[in-house]
This record gives structure tokens, sequence and C-alpha cells, in this order.
């Protein structure tokens, strides 16, 4: 960033960066409603429901824990453990990506660990330049973990009193969003092929596998086709990110 | 196990996946294979994301409101309408054919 006389110079593509991080992490918090209400009608208390947002801060893994909670009860402790454990392994792979533009430093990189979800990750890697990179990183990051507790505690607090957020279309939204982030990928044949693809699997596996495993069963798509390079193009193409469209006004 | 232990023993373990990532050396990043994978596995994801997030429901599997919400985002993305407006017109959507049915 460029540091100007009185106040500091935002280059387009972290102004667009920061946008996008409004844009998907406010529609996505704002789904904390939902998880703060299904968690308390689950048998948790308030507070649990909020140290799992404040500490967990997965929400796959969290509505997964609450889920099998809510059938099973704390007799189902191991089951609702291991399938919030590894609902949140493909952190694991965000964490791989989003590393090298936190940098060096513990505390930072302690902070980016508590912060690499699905939201943050895929902002972050959408943009075209390290600055806007690591913008839409801690933006993505801040605004969801705020308003993603926030939103807990309010859920949590009025239960499902407020009824369905998806009488407000929040969940096509979020669907929207994620759209927009992949929409400037697919400009080369082999992204398209692993999107279409792992969009099949998906579909195929969603009516069989717990809510989140098709999502990790589709990565197998990427990882087949990134071992091989099936249809791929010089590395060089692959390197450089493409311009993100969402920043062009 | 009490409801404490189950949610602090998650969260712990849900938290130490994400720190293990970043134990991985950056030199790794930089490789053209992992590089490609981990632009590919974005890729996936999303692809997957949008899947889930526009058909996934409590049965499995459901089309309703929403898959024309994010069809009317994807024809606005393809016209390069802006990020936030398409977002808001999906959300509108949604509610609208919600609303009317």
């Amino acid at each position: 960033m460029t540091h100007g006389a009185g106040r500091v110079a935002r280059s387009p593509e972290v102004s667009a960066a920061i946008r996008s991080s409004f844009a998907v992490g406010l529609a996505v918090a704002a789904y904390g409603i939902s998880f703060g209400a299904l968690a308390v009608a689950a048998g948790l208390d308030v507070w649990q429901a909020c140290v799992l947002s404040l500490l967990m801060f997965s929400g796959g893994s969290q509505f997964a824990l609450v889920g099998v909670l809510a059938t099973g009860g704390t007799a189902a402790g191991g089951a609702a453990i291991a399938s919030a454990v590894l609902l949140g392994a493909r952190n694991s792979l965000y964490a791989l990506r989003v590393a090298p533009m936190i940098g060096p430093g513990v505390a930072k990189r302690l902070l980016a660990g508590h912060w690499t979800i699905d939201e943050s990750t895929a902002v972050s890697t959408a943009q075209p330049t390290l600055a806007s990179q690591r913008a839409g990183f801690w933006w993505t990051g801040a605004i969801i973990y705020v308003g993603w507790n926030v939103t807990t505690l309010m859920g949590a607090l009025i239960g499902d009193q407020l009824g369905d957020v998806s009488q407000y279309g929040l969940d096509a939204a979020a669907a929207a969003a994620f759209l927009g982030l992949l929409w400037p990928r697919l400009k080369q044949l082999q992204p398209i092929v692993v999107a279409v693809g792992a969009a099949v699997v998906a579909a195929v596996l969603m009516p069989v596998l717990p809510a989140g495993l098709p999502v990790l069963a589709a990565t197998l798509v990427a990882v087949a086709v990134g071992l091989t390079n099936w249809l791929g193009t010089r590395e060089s193409d692959l390197a450089e990110a493409e311009p993100d469209p969402m920043g062009e006004r | 196990m009490t409801v404490w232990h189950i949610i602090l023993i998650a969260s712990i373990a849900v938290l130490a996946l994400k720190l293990a990532g970043f134990t991985i050396p950056a030199a790794w990043a930089e490789k053209p294979t992992v590089a490609r994978l981990a632009n590919l596995l974005t890729v996936s994801l999303l692809a997957a994301l949008i899947v889930v997030q526009t058909l996934g429901s409590a049965r499995g599997f459901d089309v309703d409101a929403r898959l024309p919400a994010v069809a009317v985002a994807a024809v606005l993305f393809a016209l390069r309408v802006p990020f936030i407006v398409v977002i808001i017109a999906a959300a509108l959507v949604a509610a609208g054919i919600r609303a009317l049915t």
C-alpha cells in the first residue's frame, strides 16, 4: 500500500477485496442466528452455543456437532466430535493456502489460523495481488468472526422466534457469493472441468453422506486432476492469478 | 462425557487442524504442483459449496427458491454486474419467490 500525505491510499485491488469481504462476510455472518437457534434447540445452553462460535469458529463443524447432539445426545458425543473434526480437516488445506500471505509472527499466525475458514480463504485467494489477498483474508475473517459470534448470541437468546433466515433469502445470497468467487477462476479448461466435476460429485453424494462430507469428497476431483495435470497448460498460466472481475466497476 | 467436554474437545481439535496447516513450510506453496493443487482445490470447494448451498437440505437434496436465485446471479455475473448488487439481487429473488408461494 502507498502511504499518502494525510491518509492511506488504497489500491483498487485492496478496495475491491474489502468490498468482497463485506459482501461475503455479512451474508454468511447472518447465519449465526440459525446456528444459535439450532444449538439451543439441540439442548445446549446459551453459553455453550457461544463458546462453540468463539472457539471452534467453523460453521460446518459447528452445525455437524449440534446436529449429532440433537439426535443422539451426549451418548453420541464421540460421533459428534468425529464429524466436527472430519469437517474441520479441510481447514488444514486452507491454512496451507493462506499461510504464505500471512507471513511470519507467532501471534499473527495463531489469529490467522483461528480465522482460517471457507470464506476468508475463498475471498483472499480470489484476489490478484498480495496486498489485496491480505486485505481479503483479514477483513473477511474479522467481519465473520464478530458477526458470527454476535448473531450466535442473538440466535441463542431469541431461539427460533425470529423464524427461518431463509425467509429473507440469505441462504441464496450465500450461494450467489460462492458463485461470484468461483466465476473469475473459470477462464481455462482445466478449472472449468474441475468445477463441473466437483459440482457433480457434491450433488451425487449430498443425499447419502452427512452434511459437509460431499464438499470434502469433491476436492478429490481437484487432487486427481491437479496431480496428473490433466488438461493442464503451462505452469506460468496457473501461477499468475487472473484479475478479479469483482473488482471491476 | 458432558456437553462441555464434547464442546471443548471438538473445538480444540478443529482449532488444532487449522493451526497444523500453518506449520507446513512456506516453500511448499511455491512448487508448481502444490500451487496448481491449491488453485484447483479452491475451485472444487467453491463449486461444491455452491451446489450444497443451492440444493442442500435436511433431507439431502431440495429444489426451491434458491435455484432460480442462483441462476439470476449467474446471469448478472456474466453481465459483469458488481458483486454486492448480485448478492442483494439473489437474496431478493429468493425472498420474493418465497413470499409469493
